[in-house]
């Protein structure tokens, strides 16, 4: 079915809505069991192009194979290959979690038996046994969310496509989800996920893609993309702070920015060692005398903010 | 070969069916769970029962001695008539909530979702029904037809409301939202009810009013309604309200799935 290793080959994609395009000649492919994080802002084409794999929408053009299955040629054979969680979590409120997982399973055509076995492990997997018989309707954000992911694989799909799994989630439901997706990678299950979180995507996805205004603008390993696109930071903090303008006007052609809170200026390094050489001999020169100097690597948000041009 | 295809049509078709249960199910789960749903889908239609029986009824002249005789089939319908309009609101309710994304991405049968939805309503309305009935009779509802009439009388009624669900359905997938599905439903149903022999004969309507209501499918279901109740001539309004309950089930349901598709 797949060739090498591939799960998902995605060629030429576009879907425009009247004039905006919201996805335009996209392709890539994503290897069986990975987790690939679709990075991007709002309106960057991420939750356009997982409706067209999961065979909720149609492209006006280009390919994409789920699991060895066309999305438009054979839509129910993806769909019993892959599991769903959207932007809302998709439960039903009048029913308890236990019967929503139970319901997802019988409309995956399980037998029952299976159906109520896979509803028992998913719900411990979740923590959420304690709350199994109570109504969805009294799940806080965070239970709400575990349900829907959980629902997802009562299926035990091949593939899990997960749309902005954390928006919304405080910090440590965000932390209790990030850890059940890094357990499905064990059981061998491909995941896509969207997020606009670079956090998120560096902390759980294998590969990157950053998309913006529906086209790819780069893509690779969360390490990759720090070290190929974002450009060291030196970081300079001074002793006395109003020394701060002293150095922002003595580098001003080096292009610094200041942090006021912390009292650090920072100068993106374009030009290597000579660069740095010369920044330390100015500064030494006009006498400032320094706390700190730090040589490091880009944030993610920083290669982030150099791609999609925001600030 | 043709065995093979006739044992997986077999198995789609059983597949089919179970998912229509399981949507049935957790359509009419909402009910036990939410029991005010309930209580407000019977509160209601009493309160028009008593309203119209004892305020309005005196003032009202019909062919029955008892206004309340005339009042129950036409109020049966108007109970199952209001009711379908919770099918639609309840469509833009799973919609807005990103719930039908979710079971679109299933490889479940893609009509279940809007079987599963009437169906359930369609149930409810026959218990609505069932304790209507027995509240008229406790105040003086006194049917002159045989059981055999009357059962079939409920079961037409409950085939008009499945129709009218239909309508409901695709009106909840067009405009996808639940306030707007709850107003966009009523305000058809309610000139068409009151434009109707519901509550009063319609020839003590003005002519122009009385032509429209004539020809109106809830005239010709309630007239045929009351006739099984009661024991009088059925006339042509039975087939007609057939006519009209297939015809409203086959446009409305090819809509609403249209319109499913669409979304």
């Amino acid at each position: 079915m797949e060739n090498n290793g591939i799960i998902i080959q995605i060629r030429n994609l576009s879907k425009s809505y009247g004039k905006v395009h919201a996805l335009e000649n996209v392709s890539f492919d994503v290897k069986k069991g990975v987790i690939l994080g679709l990075l991007g802002p709002n309106g960057a084409g991420k939750t356009t192009l997982v409706n067209i794999l999961t065979t909720l929408l149609r492209p006006d053009g280009g390919t994409a194979m789920v699991s060895g299955f066309d999305v438009l040629a054979n839509p129910s054979a993806v769909r019993s290959r892959i599991g769903l969680a959207g932007q809302f979590a998709a439960i039903d409120e009048n029913l308890t979690g236990r019967e929503n997982l139970e319901l997802v399973g019988t409309l995956y055509h399980l037998p029952r038996a299976i159906a109520k076995k896979r509803a028992q492990k998913l719900l411990e997997e979740f923590s959420l046994t304690d709350a199994a018989n109570r109504l969805a309707k009294t799940y806080s954000g965070g239970m709400r969310r575990r349900l829907d992911v959980a629902s997802s694989l009562i299926g035990e799909p091949e593939i899990l496509f997960l749309d902005e799994p954390t928006t919304g989630l405080d910090p440590q439901s965000r932390n209790e989800l990030w850890t059940a997706i890094e357990g499905l990678v064990n059981r061998g299950t491909t995941v896509l996920l969207t997020t606009q979180y670079l956090e998120e995507a560096d902390r759980l996805a294998d590969h990157i893609i950053i998309m913006n205004e529906g086209k790819i603008v780069a893509q690779g390993t969360a390490k990759d993309l720090k070290s190929n696109l974002g450009k060291s930071v030196l970081e300079v903090h001074v002793k006395d702070r109003q020394k701060i303008t002293t150095i922002t006007t003595l580098l001003k052609q080096f292009d610094p920015s200041v942090n006021e809170a912390v009292e650090v200026v920072t100068i993106p390094i374009t030009m290597g060692t000579q660069m740095l050489l010369e920044i330390i001999r100015q500064v030494e020169l006009a006498g400032v005398e320094l706390a700190d100097i730090e040589l490091r690597k880009p944030t993610l948000d920083e290669v982030f903010l150099t791609l999609t041009g925001k600030k | 070969m043709a065995e093979t295809n006739s044992h997986i049509a077999e198995q789609g078709l059983r597949w089919t069916i179970s998912d229509i249960v399981a949507m049935t199910w957790r359509g009419l789960v909402r009910y036990i769970r939410l029991p005010q749903l309930l209580v407000f889908s019977t509160i209601q239609p009493i309160l028009f029962l008593l309203l119209f029986t004892y305020v309005f009824g005196g003032a009202i002249q019909t062919t029955q001695d008892h206004y309340i005789n005339f009042l129950v089939p036409g109020i049966l319908v108007q109970i199952v008539i209001f009711g379908s309009v919770q099918t639609g609101v309840g469509l833009a309710e799973d919609l807005s909530k990103g719930l039908i994304d979710r079971l679109r991405s299933l490889p479940m049968a893609r009509s279940a979702v809007l079987m599963g939805r009437t169906l359930a309503d369609l149930v409810r309305n026959l218990f609505v029904m069932v304790l209507m009935i027995a509240v008229a009779l406790i105040i003086g509802f006194r049917p002159s037809g045989s059981i055999g009439a009357i059962v079939a009388a409920v079961f037409l009624i409950a085939s008009f409301g499945f129709a009218f669900s239909w309508v409901s359905a695709a009106i909840g997938l067009s405009v996808k939202n639940v306030e707007t599905a709850q107003v966009a439903g009523f305000i058809w149903v309610f000139p068409l009810v009151f434009a109707s022999s519901i509550f009063v004969p319609i020839e003590t309507m003005p002519s122009w009013l009385e032509a429209f209501a004539k020809i109106s499918p809830i005239t010709v279901t309630v007239n045929a309604v009351r006739a099984l109740m009661l024991g009088t001539p059925l006339g042509d309004n039975l087939w007609q309200s057939l006519v009209w309950i297939i015809g409203i089930l086959i446009d409305f349901s090819m809509l609403a799935v249209w319109r499913y598709r669409k979304i």
